[in-house]
């Protein structure tokens, strides 16, 4: 597998090239939200809000109405916590074309709960107009410019940082609402997205190994969400549905799905796995993930969970896998 | 028109635009009257002389509420056709508290731009005439019912206009009350930092809010300082003199935004209403002998 660091920084560059309209907005977290290199590129596109994102919303807002696509780039608590009036009243409310980049979703920071967006998919999917994407790896970092620029309106990204994989064959683009399916099966269908992914990658070769025949998708587009892949995949397997998410399982994938299988009246039984009504602490992703349950092994337990027998997998032989697929070039262009 | 015909011309419309509201007010039990009695000049001298609007063929008529903005949804319009077509060398009005939306909406007739009969559609089911505006009601472009968000939004348009090279300014009406929201102070900082001397707000320091003075509820004093401790040019003038008001909307632009802090008197020219203070935010009729006591003051109005 493939690793690549500050994805988001030189695409965003060369992206920015053949978008003239584009203008950033930073609330002092420039570099932290990769937008650095934007700024020293085009300083003229550039506007620093300062640590006031009440009124970088509304100010991205006015900039929209006159043609402009500004791109907000914080943390995603920010964007949804501190600014939700703004957010729902200026921007979302007129459809304002404003693309908003919400760094560390979920528990990926050690900054602790004032820093982790746990329910942002929640808030941001009820939200009338709004879109809301996810990227799960260095490809999808790099082709949801394209997917938030083709949507004429708000755009909220769960966007990634730093060090990122590529799961994902550079030449397979994210794309609006097409989930793309990693492995088929119809013992179980597992639905994750963002980092969870990657987690889930390394659980079901291990379940495989094991006979299990899983559906895998892997969801980038949680708003709209109406493909017939996903209903597809809610319909047939024989031990439900698992669902696994960087987030509450309240209010974002999981329930996404259970809204899913109750209006279809699918009647197919769903384990949401994500934070269970908890906030969390300051620590690493690795231990956070281990913690609240959002892991390989958390995964596997719930498999064991709904096969209802157990499948003996040790925390060592998932790492194998992960060990396996950091290396393996071959395996993550045949997904 | 001469120097002082305009002046005149204000006059009565400020006359008429309190007239309006409290026969209005008269009529349905209850209106936001005491921001007419203080923004009545204010708004009469943006919309008659400050602003530089394109006009009208004549007064509209408001059409019904076309759905809220969505894409897909081809009837949507905004307020903004009340102050006509802008292009690059006219200027904009952003209004900021929108429970003025009935003054406004008196201010509009006054100025030609809306049909008297829109009145009658205010506050009626179905109606862009709304008693709180949003961006579809008439002489409205952004949402701003809920406080202190339309400064920051039209600091946004400033700043994109700028970009664009156009030579048209920013209007902005926001009332004093919305000097103790936080986002308020942002925006401002924001509007100096990014030296946008293209935006030009009006305020309206009416002293009163929803409950009672503004000195009881929260200080803002001193504005002019604390405003030009933040980078803005500030000047304080008699908020119902029309010479005073609209002689800063012809200052020499030197790189800061401009603000206008209006002094005014939330029950000028209806002295009946001070028997309600500190309680002016909303007028509403608690007996029939009130309710002919204001009859009889729009007589004489």
């Amino acid at each position: 597998m493939e690793m690549l660091s500050k994805v988001h920084t030189k695409n965003l560059v060369k992206w920015g090239k053949t978008h003239p309209k584009a203008v950033v907005l930073s609330a002092d977290l420039t570099s932290s939200c990769e937008a650095d290199l934007f700024r020293d590129t085009y300083p003229d596109r550039f506007f620093s809000m300062g640590i006031a994102e009440q009124n970088m919303m509304s100010f991205a807002a006015g900039l929209a109405r006159e043609g402009l696509m500004p791109l907000v780039h914080t943390f995603a608590v920010f964007i949804y916590r501190r600014a939700y009036d703004q957010l729902a009243m200026s921007v979302a409310y007129a459809d304002a074309n404003v693309k908003m980049f919400g760094f560390l979703p979920g528990i990926l920071t050690p900054g602790g709960a004032t820093h982790q967006a746990i329910d942002d998919i929640a808030l941001m999917r009820s939200l009338p107009n709004m879109t809301v994407l996810e990227v799960g790896d260095a490809t999808e970092v790099e082709s949801v410019l394209d997917v938030m620029a083709a949507v004429e309106g708000p755009v909220y990204i769960r966007m990634l940082r730093g060090e990122l994989p590529r799961l994902f064959p550079a030449d397979e683009p994210m794309k609006l609402d097409q989930p793309r399916v990693l492995s088929r099966g119809r013992d179980l269908t597992l639905v994750t997205s963002g980092v969870c992914t990657e987690e889930a990658l390394r659980a079901v070769t291990v379940l495989k190994a094991r006979g299990l025949a899983i559906q895998h998708l892997h969801l980038s587009t949680l708003k709209p969400c109406h493909s017939p892949l996903v209903r597809e995949a809610l319909e047939t397997p024989k031990y439900g549905v698992l669902s696994l998410e960087n987030h509450l399982a309240t209010g974002g994938l999981g329930s996404i799905l259970a809204e899913k299988i109750a209006d279809g009246g699918l009647g197919t039984k769903l384990t949401r796995l994500g934070l269970q009504d908890t906030f969390a602490h300051g620590a690493s992703k690795a231990y956070l993930m281990r913690e609240y349950g959002l892991d390989a092994l958390a995964l596997t337990s719930a498999v064991e969970r709904m096969v209802d027998q157990p499948l003996n997998i040790r925390e060592e032989e998932l790492s194998a896998v992960r060990i396996d697929a950091v290396h393996s070039e071959h395996k993550a262009e045949a997904l | 028109m001469t120097d002082t015909a305009w002046i005149d011309q204000v006059r009565l419309a400020a006359r008429r635009i309190r007239r309006r509201v409290l026969d209005h007010t008269i009529k349905h039990n209850g209106g936001y009257m005491s921001q007419a009695c203080s923004s009545a000049e204010i708004l009469s001298t943006l919309y008659l002389k400050a602003m530089a609007l394109a006009p009208l063929d004549r007064p509209l008529r408001p059409r019904p509420f076309p759905g809220t903005p969505k894409r897909g949804n081809n009837l949507y319009f905004t307020g903004a056709e009340f102050n006509g077509r802008a292009l690059s060398h006219h200027d904009r009005f952003i209004l900021s508290p929108a429970h003025y939306a009935l003054v406004i909406y008196a201010a509009l007739i006054e100025a030609g731009r809306m049909d008297p009969v829109g009145l009658e559609y205010f506050n009626q089911d179905g109606s862009s005439v709304e008693m709180i505006g949003a961006e579809h009601s008439p002489g409205c472009e952004v949402t701003c019912g809920s406080l202190g968000q339309a400064l920051s939004q039209a600091a946004g348009i400033a700043l994109a206009r700028r970009l664009r090279r156009d030579s048209g300014r920013v209007f902005v009406f926001m009332s004093d009350g919305e000097f103790q929201i936080g986002q308020t102070w942002e925006a401002l900082q924001a509007a100096s930092h990014h030296r946008l001397e293209n935006l030009i707000l009006y305020v309206d320091v009416n002293r009163q809010q929803c409950d009672g003075q503004v000195t009881s509820v929260m200080t803002i004093e001193p504005l002019e300082k604390r405003l030009e401790s933040f980078g803005w040019r500030a000047l304080r003038v008699d908020g119902h003199d029309p010479g005073a008001l609209e002689a800063p909307s012809r200052l020499e632009p030197n790189g800061r935004p401009l603000a206008v802090l209006c002094d005014t008197d939330p029950c000028r020219d209806l002295n009946l209403l001070n028997r309600n203070a500190p309680k002016l935010h909303y007028l509403r009729f608690k007996t029939t002998e009130e309710r002919e006591a204001y009859r009889q003051a729009l007589e004489v109005l």
